[in-house]
C-alpha cells in the first residue's frame, strides 16, 4: 500500500540513531571526561574508620611510667537507628531527664551526622559501663566504644607531661595537612604537645563499605588499601620521678617552682611548679569538671612557672656578674673592696648586709658574705670598660655574657611555650634616659645585685648553675634524652640537647674562686643551715625585691662540689628570704637526688615544710570569695585539710631558724627601691645575723623542742 | 498452507538474529539485577531455588516467557489479525475493571492481583493490544491513511488506553502511548505534524528556561521577522498572514497559559518538580492545585533529584572500563532507588563503564535496526504497522529509560526493555517481540 512511504524507515532509522548519539555523548561526558563522579561514589559508599594507635608511654631515668594508657569506654549513638529505645531507662542510668536526651541526639547530628556515631556520653565510670553493657540491647543504636586515656601513677610532673584533650577547630586549621579530625585527641601543652608526632604514632585507616543507610557492608576490597596503626614511640626522660614527687610536695601550699637539672647532660630532673594539679584530674570524665576550674584559678595552676615564670634574680646573679668581670679581665679573684655597710659611688647610698672590715676582700669572701657594694662595683666596672669606650657599649659587651648564659633569650627547652624573661635592651633605657647619652652604669646600677629591670626564669637559674658547675658550657636543658627506636629525624631533633654550649673560655682558676665562694656559703654564708649528709656543695641564696608584694625567696646551688651533677634554681614567691624557704627545698632535692633517699631528719624537714602555708594572702581572698574551700593542690600525699595549715605554720616557724620567727624583718638585705630613694631604710639587721642563725641550727631539733 | 507447514517446524522462517539478541538481553538484565542484590554474606545458589531474591524470580519469568514464546510461535499468524479488535477491547476493559479491583503498588492503582503473589499490569499489556488493533485499522483496504480523519481515529485508539493510564497514575506508560507516531509517521502521517509537535516540545522547554516577558518578545520577534521578510508574498495572499498571526496567538497562549495551567493543575506536584529539575529549577509547589488539596498527606521526602544524583554517580564512576562485576560500591550501598526496575542500567555502567555502556547500547542499536528492516520486509501492512509500533515502543523505553538515568530527561517510571526487573515488563516485551517474529516468519502470506 504505503509503498512510496519506504523511505521514512530511514528516517526512523536516523532518528533513532541520533537519539542514541546524544544518549553516548553523554555517557562519554559522564564516565570519561568527569571524574568527579569517582569520588562522589567513594564519598558516598566507603567509610574510612581510622584506627588509633596507643599513645607513646614517657619513662623517668630508671624506666618508670610517668604516664600510662588504659582504656575508657564512650557510649556513642547512631541517631537513625534509636527507634524503640527505652529513653526512660537509659535517662535513668545515665541520670539525665529526656530533654537533655533530646538535646544530646540533636548534639550528635550537628557534629557527626545521622547515620554516622557520635558520642553520647564520655568516659564511662566502671559502673555506669557495666550497668549499659547489661542492658544494651534496649537501647538499639547505641554502642560502647573503647577509647585510650591517660592515666598517671604517680600523680606528678602535670606541668611537665602536659595533658592531651580533643582538637578544636583552630587545632584542625594549624594541623590541615597532618590528618586529624573532629573528635581527635592531641597533646595541647608540656611534652605530650611537643613529642605529638612521636607519641602519637601512625594512625592506620581501615576502609568500610557501607549502604545508602550507613551500615557497614564489608570490608572494602579486602582490605587492600588499608594502612595498619603504628603506635606511638616512648620517651626517656631524664626526670626522676622521686625527686619530682619531692619538689612537688614541698612547695605546696606555696606559690613558686623548682627545676633541677644535671649539668653533664642538661636532663632534667625535676621541674615543679607551684600550685599545680593532679594530672588524673584532666583525663577521662574528671577533665569537664576540672578543666575550667583550673582555668578561672586565680593561682594559675595550670602555668608554668619554671619556664613562664619571670623573676629578678637577685643575689644570685652575683657570681655571674663576678665571672664577666674576670673574663673581661677587669677583675682578678684577688680583688678585694673595701665595703664599710654601704655603697655609695652613684650618689644615694645602697646598703650592704656586712659592714664589718674584710667582708670583701676577695671575690671569694664577697661572694660567701654576698656583698653588695663589691658587685655594685664590679657591675659598673663592666660597663664603664675602658675597652668599650662608653657606657652603652659596655652595657651591650655585658648583655651579650647574659645570652651567653642564656639569660633574656629562650633556652630550647623541650617544652612549649617557654618564656625568654628580661635582660633590658639599651633601648629601654634610651627611651627612659632620654637617649644613650644620657646614662651611665649608675643608672641601672642594681641590675649589678641582679635586680632592675633583669628578670629570669627558673629554668635559666638552674641552668646557669650548670654552666658554673661545668666551669664554662652547658647542655640545652631539656626532658628526653632518647626516643624509643630512634630514627634520623629524631636524631636531628635531640642534637641541639646534646651539643655542648661554651660561652666563653674563662680559665678554671676563676672558676675555682666563684665555686669556693659559693661553697663558703654553705659553709659559714647564708645557707650554712642547709647540710647534706656526706656531700659538700656550693649555692646562693637570693632574696629579691619585686612590686608584687613580699620579697621572693631565691635559691641556686649545685652538688657534690666537686663533678657536680645536680644544679638547682628554687624560688618560693613573696615568701622572704632565699636562705629561709627556698634553701632548704633546694637543699632536700640534692640530697634526695644524690643519696637516693633522705635521712629521717630530711623526711621530717620535707614533711613539716609541705605544710608550711606561704600563699599570698591576695590569692586567699580570692579563694574565700570564690567559695573554694580548697586550693587546687591535687597532691594525694597530703591528706591535711586547709584547715590544720595554720596550726602547721606555727610548726614550722618553731623548726625554722630563729629569723624567720623575726616577720616583722620584711626587707631582705637589698634596699634598692629606685623610685623612692630618699625612702628611710629599715633598720638594718644585727651584724653577725648569719653565724647567729647558723649555730643554733646545728642542733635545731633541741630548738624545736624549747 | 505455510502455517501448517511452520507448525511442523517453528523455527523455519523465524529470525534468528532477533531471538538470539532477545536471550542476550534476557541474560544481561539477570546478571544486572543479580548484581544488585549480590550480597556477599547470602548464599546465593540456595537462594537461586527458592526464588526469595528478585533475579532468581526473573530467572524463573525469563523461564515462562520463554514458553509464551514458543507457544506464539506455534500459533497461526492469522489469529493476531482476527483477533485484533477484540483483543484491544478486552485490553480496555481490563484497565477499567483495574479501577475496581486493582491493588495499589507505589502510588499507582493499575495492578490486579492474581494467583502466587503475582501482579499483572493491565496498561503494560493494553500496549500490545493497541499495537494489533492500531495494525489492524490502518491495514484495512477502506482505510486510506493519507486522510485526516483516519489520523484522529488513530489518535483516538492510541489515546484511550493513555489516558486511562494517567487516570491510574501511570504517567510513564502513558508517555509510552506517544511511540505509536513513529507506525503512523512510516504510513503516512504527514511530517508537518511530527514538526508542529517538536516545536511544540521545544516551546514548552523553552517556557521552562526563559521568563515570560522575555519569551514573548522573541515569540514576537521571530513572527514580525517572519511577516517582514515575506512582505511581498503577504500581500498577494492575506491569508498566510492571519495564519502566522494564529500561530503566535497559539503559541503565546501556550507559553503565558496553557503549560502553566497543565503543570499547576494536571501533573502531580512530583512531576512538575521533576521537570523543573531536569532543567535545573525549582518548583514551588503551593501553586500546584493537587499538591494544595492535599498538604495535610505531603510527606518529607529525599530531594527529588536524588535518584538521579545517585544514579549520574553510579554511571559516572564507572569511568571507562568500569569497577568490576560485583564491585560497584554506589550498587553494593544501594545508593541508587529501584535500582533492580528503572535504574538497572546504572547497575551495567558502573559495573563496566564507558565500554559496557557502549557495547549494551550497540547490541540495543542493531536489535532495533534488525527490527526495521524486519518491518521493511513485510508484504502486509498489518506485519509493517505492528513492527513500527513494537520498534516504537522499544525505542521509547530504551531512550526515555536510559536519558533519565543520565540526567537528560525527566524521571519516568518505565522500564528499560528486557533488562528491568519485573514479570509483567518482561512477558509484555517478549510477546511483542514474538509476535512480531511470528509475523515475520509468515512474511509471504498476505495477511493484508
Amino acid at each position: 500500500m504505503s509503498v512510496y512511504n519506504s523511505n521514512r524507515g530511514g528516517v526512523i532509522q536516523i532518528i533513532i540513531g541520533v537519539i542514541f548519539i546524544l544518549i553516548v555523548g553523554q555517557l562519554i561526558s559522564l564516565q570519561i571526561i568527569s571524574n568527579k563522579y569517582k569520588l562522589a561514589a567513594d564519598n558516598n559508599a566507603i567509610y574510612r574508620k581510622i584506627i588509633y594507635p596507643d599513645r607513646g608511654i614517657i619513662y623517668d631515668r630508671k624506666k618508670r611510667a610517668l604516664l600510662e594508657n588504659s582504656i575508657s569506654y564512650d557510649l556513642v549513638v547512631i541517631p537513625n537507628e534509636t527507634k524503640g529505645v527505652d529513653t526512660a531507662m537509659l535517662c535513668s542510668i545515665l541520670n539525665i531527664d529526656k530533654e537533655e536526651y533530646k538535646k544530646r541526639i540533636i548534639e550528635a547530628i550537628i557534629k557527626n551526622t545521622r547515620v554516622k556515631a557520635g558520642v553520647f556520653e564520655p568516659f564511662l565510670s566502671p559502673e555506669l559501663f557495666a550497668q549499659l553493657n547489661e542492658n544494651l540491647y534496649r537501647f538499639p543504636g547505641f554502642s560502647l566504644s573503647e577509647r585510650s586515656i591517660r592515666s598517671y601513677p604517680y600523680n606528678t610532673a602535670a606541668h611537665v607531661l602536659g595533658y592531651v584533650a580533643e582538637v578544636d577547630v583552630n587545632f584542625l586549621k594549624k594541623h590541615a595537612a597532618e590528618g586529624y579530625e573532629m573528635g581527635d585527641y592531641a597533646g595541647m601543652t608540656g611534652l605530650e604537645k611537643q613529642y605529638e608526632p612521636i607519641l602519637m604514632g601512625q594512625r592506620g585507616v581501615k576502609r568500610f563499605l557501607r549502604d545508602n543507610k550507613g551500615k557497614i557492608q564489608g570490608v572494602y576490597e579486602k582490605g587492600e588499601y588499608d594502612t595498619s596503626a603504628i603506635a606511638g614511640r616512648n620517651l626517656f626522660t631524664s626526670v626522676d620521678v622521686e625527686v619530682q614527687q619531692l619538689a612537688e610536695k614541698v612547695l605546696q601550699h606555696k606559690v613558686g617552682s623548682v627545676v633541677a637539672l644535671n649539668p653533664k647532660t642538661g636532663g632534667i630532673i625535676a621541674m615543679a611548679s607551684s600550685p599545680g594539679y593532679n594530672p588524673n584530674l584532666l583525663t577521662g570524665s574528671q577533665r569537664r569538671k576540672t578543666i575550667g576550674r583550673l582555668l578561672m584559678d586565680t593561682a594559675r595552676p595550670i602555668y608554668n612557672r619554671a619556664i613562664k615564670g619571670q623573676y629578678p634574680p637577685g643575689s644570685t646573679f652575683k657570681p655571674l656578674g663576678a665571672l664577666i668581670a674576670l673574663d673581661e679581665g677587669l677583675i682578678t679573684p684577688s680583688f678585694g673592696y673595701n665595703c664599710f655597710g654601704l655603697y655609695t659611688a652613684c650618689g644615694n647610698a645602697r646598703k650592704c648586709e656586712h659592714h664589718n672590715a674584710g667582708h670583701a676582700g676577695n671575690l671569694q669572701l664577697a661572694l660567701a658574705n654576698s656583698c653588695n657594694s663589691y658587685f655594685l662595683q664590679v657591675f659598673r666596672m663592666a660597663i664603664d670598660n675602658p675597652k668599650y669606650g662608653n657606657a652603652k657599649q659596655g652595657y651591650l659587651k655585658w648583655k651579650e655574657y647574659m645570652n651567653g648564659f642564656g639569660f633574656g633569650r629562650k633556652l630550647g627547652i623541650d617544652l612549649p611555650s617557654e618564656n625568654k624573661a628580661n635582660i633590658p635592651d639599651t633601648a629601654s633605657y634610651n627611651r627612659d634616659f632620654g637617649g644613650a647619652r644620657y646614662w651611665n652604669s649608675c643608672y641601672m646600677l642594681t641590675l649589678g645585685i641582679g635586680q632592675d629591670r633583669m628578670t629570669a626564669t627558673p629554668l635559666q637559674l638552674a641552668n646557669s648553675m650548670a654552666y658554673i658547675a661545668n666551669e664554662g658550657f652547658f647542655y640545652t636543658p631539656h626532658f628526653v634524652d632518647s626516643i624509643e627506636n630512634e630514627n634520623e629525624e629524631d636524631k636531628n631533633l635531640l642534637a641541639a640537647f646534646r651539643k655542648k654550649q661554651v660561652v666563653t673560655k674563662i680559665p678554671k682558676a676563676y672558676f675555682d674562686a666563684i665555686k669556693e665562694g659559693m661553697h663558703d656559703v654553705t659553709v659559714y654564708g647564708t645557707a650554712a643551715f642547709i647540710k647534706i649528709p656526706g656531700i659538700e656543695y656550693c649555692a646562693k641564696t637570693g632574696t629579691a625585691q619585686n612590686p608584687h608584694g613580699k620579697n621572693h625567696s631565691i635559691f641556686v646551688c649545685f652538688a657534690p662540689k666537686d663533678n657536680p651533677t645536680i644544679a638547682v634554681a628554687v624560688i618560693v614567691e613573696n615568701a622572704g628570704y632565699g636562705s629561709v624557704w627556698a634553701g632548704p627545698i633546694g637543699g632536700l632535692v640534692m640530697e634526695k637526688y644524690l643519696n637516693d633517699t633522705l635521712t629521717a631528719e630530711s623526711q621530717l624537714k620535707a614533711d613539716n615544710l609541705s605544710k608550711v602555708d606561704l600563699m599570698p594572702q591576695g590569692i586567699k581572698d580570692w579563694y574565700i570569695r570564690h567559695n573554694r574551700n580548697e586550693l587546687m593542690t591535687p597532691i594525694e600525699y597530703n591528706n591535711d585539710e586547709l584547715g590544720d595549715v595554720w596550726e602547721m605554720e606555727v610548726v614550722s616557724s618553731e623548726m625554722t631558724p630563729k629569723l624567720i620567727k623575726a616577720d616583722t624583718v620584711k626587707k631582705d638585705s637589698v634596699k634598692l627601691d629606685t623610685a623612692k630613694k630618699t625612702k628611710k631604710p629599715t633598720p638594718p639587721l644585727p651584724k653577725k645575723r648569719n653565724k647567729e642563725t647558723i649555730l643554733p641550727n646545728q642542733d635545731k631539733k633541741k630548738k624545736v623542742l624549747k | 498452507m505455510a502455517t501448517i507447514d511452520n507448525k511442523n517446524n517453528f523455527s523455519k522462517g523465524t529470525d534468528l538474529a532477533v531471538i538470539i539478541l532477545y536471550f542476550l538481553m534476557v541474560t544481561i538484565g539477570i546478571l544486572c539485577i543479580f548484581m544488585v542484590e549480590y550480597n556477599p554474606n547470602a548464599n546465593w545458589s540456595s537462594s537461586l531455588v527458592t526464588a526469595k531474591n528478585n533475579y532468581s524470580k526473573q530467572i524463573y519469568f525469563a523461564l515462562f516467557c520463554s514458553l509464551v514464546g514458543i507457544f506464539i510461535l506455534l500459533t497461526d499468524s492469522k489469529l493476531f489479525t482476527a483477533f485484533a479488535n477484540i483483543f484491544y477491547a478486552g485490553g480496555i476493559l481490563l484497565m477499567l475493571a483495574t479501577f475496581v479491583i486493582g491493588k495499589e503498588i507505589n502510588g499507582s492503582k493499575s495492578w490486579i492481583p492474581i494467583a502466587g503473589g503475582f501482579n499483572l499490569q493491565a496498561a503494560e499489556l493494553c500496549k500490545i493490544f493497541t499495537a494489533l488493533a492500531l495494525a489492524k485499522f490502518i491495514s484495512k483496504p477502506e482505510t486510506d491513511f493519507t486522510k485526516i480523519k483516519n489520523h484522529l481515529i488513530a489518535g483516538i485508539m492510541i489515546a484511550l488506553p493513555a489516558v486511562l493510564s494517567v487516570m491510574q497514575h501511570e504517567m510513564g506508560l502513558a508517555l509510552v502511548y506517544s511511540a505509536f507516531i513513529f507506525a503512523m509517521y512510516r504510513e503516512g502521517l504527514p511530517p508537518i505534524i511530527l514538526i508542529v509537535l517538536v516545536s511544540f516540545a521545544i516551546l514548552v522547554i523553552a517556557t521552562l528556561l526563559l521568563p515570560p516577558g522575555i519569551l514573548a518578545i522573541i515569540l514576537t520577534a521571530i513572527a514580525g521577522l517572519f511577516v517582514l521578510s515575506m512582505i511581498k508574498r503577504f500581500k498577494k495572499n492575506k491569508q498566510t498572514i492571519l495564519i502566522t498571526i494564529g500561530i503566535w496567538a497559539i503559541c503565546f497562549g501556550t507559553v503565558r497559559f496553557a503549560v502553566p495551567y497543565i503543570f499547576n493543575n494536571v501533573f502531580e506536584c512530583y512531576q512538575t518538580t521533576r521537570i523543573y529539575s531536569m532543567v535545573g529549577k525549582e518548583y514551588d509547589c503551593s501553586k500546584n492545585i493537587k499538591s494544595a488539596s492535599k498538604t495535610g498527606t505531603a510527606k518529607v521526602k529525599k530531594p527529588d533529584d536524588y535518584n538521579v544524583k545517585q544514579s549520574k554517580i553510579a554511571i559516572g564512576s564507572g569511568g571507562f572500563w568500569g569497577r568490576g562485576f560485583l564491585k560497584g560500591t554506589q550498587t553494593r550501598g544501594k545508593y541508587v532507588p529501584e535500582q533492580h526496575t528503572d535504574f538497572i542500567f546504572t547497575s551495567l555502567g558502573e559495573a563496566f563503564g564507558f565500554v559496557g555502556t557502549f557495547t549494551f547500547l550497540g547490541l540495543y542499536l542493531f536489535f532495533l535496526f534488525r527490527l526495521v528492516r524486519i518491518a521493511e520486509r513485510q508484504r502486509s501492512t498489518f506485519s509493517r504497522v505492528y513492527a513500527y509500533s513494537v520498534i516504537g515502543i522499544f525505542f521509547f523505553h530504551i531512550a526515555v529509560n536510559i536519558s533519565m538515568t543520565i540526567g537528560l530527561f525527566p524521571v519516568v517510571g518505565i522500564p528499560l526493555p528486557l533488562i528491568s526487573y519485573g514479570g509483567s515488563s518482561l512477558l509484555t516485551f517478549t510477546v511483542l517481540v514474538f509476535i512480531l517474529l511470528r509475523l515475520d516468519a509468515d512474511r509471504q502470506m498476505v495477511l493484508r
